[in-house]
């Protein structure tokens, strides 16, 4: 699955959702606009079903394969109500229901079909869960918003690093990752400052330079994700506090 | 690609919005309030050695309805000189493209915080009173705050009181967009509700000063319906009859039966915290007599029984 190179955080709010554009009529666009959303959701949903289903690796894999693929073909997401609830919880509950049908079907369980579907990377991602203590919270919709918003970040992150490590610019994008992801006890701008030898504002300057890459880059992610525009709205004001138009 | 931790994800989250301060004098030091359109930053003016606060528009280069209002924010505060009203230092557009503007950094508690508190009864109308003179400064150069809550003012620790968030005020010659609704309900006037905010006067002001009497004499939230709010504050049967004819003409449903702006209901809280008569409630006689009586209580009381003795002496010696 390679990173997408969409760039600038500004659209015309006139843009068709990639919901609108998979109920499209035609394959191609259906086919086009299936892609960011297993993108965008596919890590999430092993992680769900991980965590919440209690599946093994190997099922939970299979699991999000035959969810991802019974999507496509039983066209399950053109059912969403942007009236009844957000595009996640609304993905979210059909994946409940996939693993439950699946709980009393195992025979049912099938890869692939004609969908859409990269490689998909599952041993990636389930060395990234192992990496973190598994917590289930009690309430499911927050256990899937959490890992959704982790992959959302993750994406977004590793995107601007390559942007930064393919335009000679790696030593701002690991300042930023020293002092803003894996901040030091009393690490201060005056500190860095001093050991790179450059000026505070310099320091602030390049921070705040990566942060704008990387809000850029997450609100575009966050929006291809939305299922109407006013959803990423309101996603991109309780993620962020920011106002988008 | 790593996976990343609930604090990376959180950490993320908060430096993503971090307003970019970099060609700046201005060091960025926390953020101290949040808003739907805004938010407000602790910060170190570098050159002058000194703390300010910073408020820096919600909407990254995305939203010029919500810059606008940071521009008229900071234009309406450089305009009202008042000891009731936050100095503006500078204004302008962030590297990021967000409008802000610095003012002086006030310490304080919030109006919300002291309805809640143990103030007594005089103090809460003595800082409503000082919130009404501010409006009405504001009201003689024809800026409406359009927005005033407990949440919009600040009581500082000596006392003095602010008038903050000014950020849909309405200025001479503007002009908003129509159906805009524009306020906070409760404390919205019923022309404002109806989306009629370009309308609202300095009476609307007027409306949303009587629904904060209203917060801070029975520490509840005034209701959205004009009419239900000014009811049930006239069925406060504790507090004076002259008080709640205040709050019930400034809570009137029609502008043209509130007081015509901040000015006037200031100088009737005045005359009521000094215990004479109010514009709002003509006294009958009996009333005047009552209060009249009750402002002399020593001194007739003094009377009362000089005259008792007097008559008790002349029974006495027949």
């Amino acid at each position: 699955m390679g990173s997408r190179t969409t760039t600038g955080s500004t659209f015309p709010p006139t843009r068709l959702t990639v919901l609108e554009r998979i109920r499209s009529e035609e394959p191609d666009e259906r086919r086009r606009a299936f892609g960011p959303l297993v993108e965008g959701y596919w890590k999430p949903i092993y992680a769900y079903l991980r965590i919440r289903w209690r599946l093994p690796p190997e099922e939970a894999r299979d699991a999000t394969q035959s969810f991802l693929a019974a999507a496509w073909e039983k066209r399950w997401l053109e059912r969403y109500d942007p009236g009844r609830a957000r595009f996640r919880t609304f993905l979210r509950t059909c994946v409940d229901r996939h693993a439950m049908n699946l709980g009393q079907a195992a025979k049912r369980l099938k890869r692939g079909g004609g969908a859409a579907i990269v490689g998909l990377d599952f041993e990636t991602a389930e060395g990234e869960i192992r990496e973190r203590p598994i917590q289930d919270p009690v309430d499911q919709d927050e256990l899937f918003r959490r890992e959704w918003i982790r992959d959302l970040f993750s994406r977004s992150l590793e995107e601007v690093r390559l942007e930064h490590v393919t335009t000679g610019q790696a030593g701002r994008f690991a300042l930023f990752e020293r002092y803003d992801l894996g901040p030091e006890e009393g690490l201060s701008y005056a500190d860095l400052a001093a050991e790179l030898g450059i000026t505070v504002s310099q320091v602030t300057g390049r921070l705040a330079a990566v942060r704008r890459a990387f809000r850029a880059r997450a609100l575009d992610n966050l929006r291809e994700a939305c299922g109407t525009h006013d959803e990423y709205r309101v996603e991109a004001r309780e993620i962020f506090g920011i106002e988008v138009a | 690609m790593t996976a990343l931790s609930d604090a990376s994800v959180r950490r993320l989250a908060e430096v993503a919005n971090l307003p970019d301060l970099s060609e700046t004098r201005y060091t960025l030091l926390e953020e101290i309030g949040r808003g739907g359109m805004a938010a407000v930053y602790r910060a170190r003016d570098e050159t002058l050695g000194r703390e300010v606060a910073i408020k820096v528009s919600s909407a990254p280069g995305e939203r010029e309805d919500l810059d606008a209002r940071m521009r008229t924010e900071a234009a309406v505060l450089a305009a009202l000189e008042h000891p009731g009203i936050v100095p503006v230092h500078d204004a302008g557009i962030l590297p990021d493209g967000r409008a802000f503007y610095v003012m002086k950094r006030v310490r304080g508690t919030l109006l919300r915080e002291v309805a809640r508190g143990a103030a007594g009864l005089d103090e809460r109308l003595r800082i409503l009173e000082r919130v009404c003179e501010t409006m009405a400064f504001a009201h003689a150069r024809g800026i409406v705050h359009r927005d005033l809550k407990p949440e919009n003012v600040m009581v500082g620790g000596f006392g003095e009181v602010l008038v903050i968030d000014w950020g849909v005020a309405r200025v001479p010659g503007a002009v908003d967009e129509p159906g805009a609704v524009l306020g906070t309900p409760g404390y919205m006037a019923p022309e404002q509700a109806a989306g009629r905010s370009g309308d609202a006067t300095e009476r609307a002001d007027v409306y949303a000063l009587g629904a904060i009497l209203s917060t801070l004499v029975t520490a509840t939230e005034p209701p959205a319906d004009p009419g239900v709010a000014r009811a049930a504050l006239l069925a406060e049967r504790e507090l004076p009859r002259r008080l709640r004819a205040i709050g019930a003409k400034a809570l009137a449903a029609d502008p043209i039966d509130r007081y015509a702006d901040a000015g006037e209901m200031a100088a009737d809280l005045a005359r009521f915290r000094a215990g004479n008569p109010v514009a709002a409630h003509p006294e009958s006689w009996l009333e005047r007599t009552g209060r009249s009586v009750w402002a002399y209580r020593a001194a007739v009381g003094l009377v009362l029984a000089y005259l008792v003795m007097r008559i008790v002496v002349a029974w006495v010696t027949g």
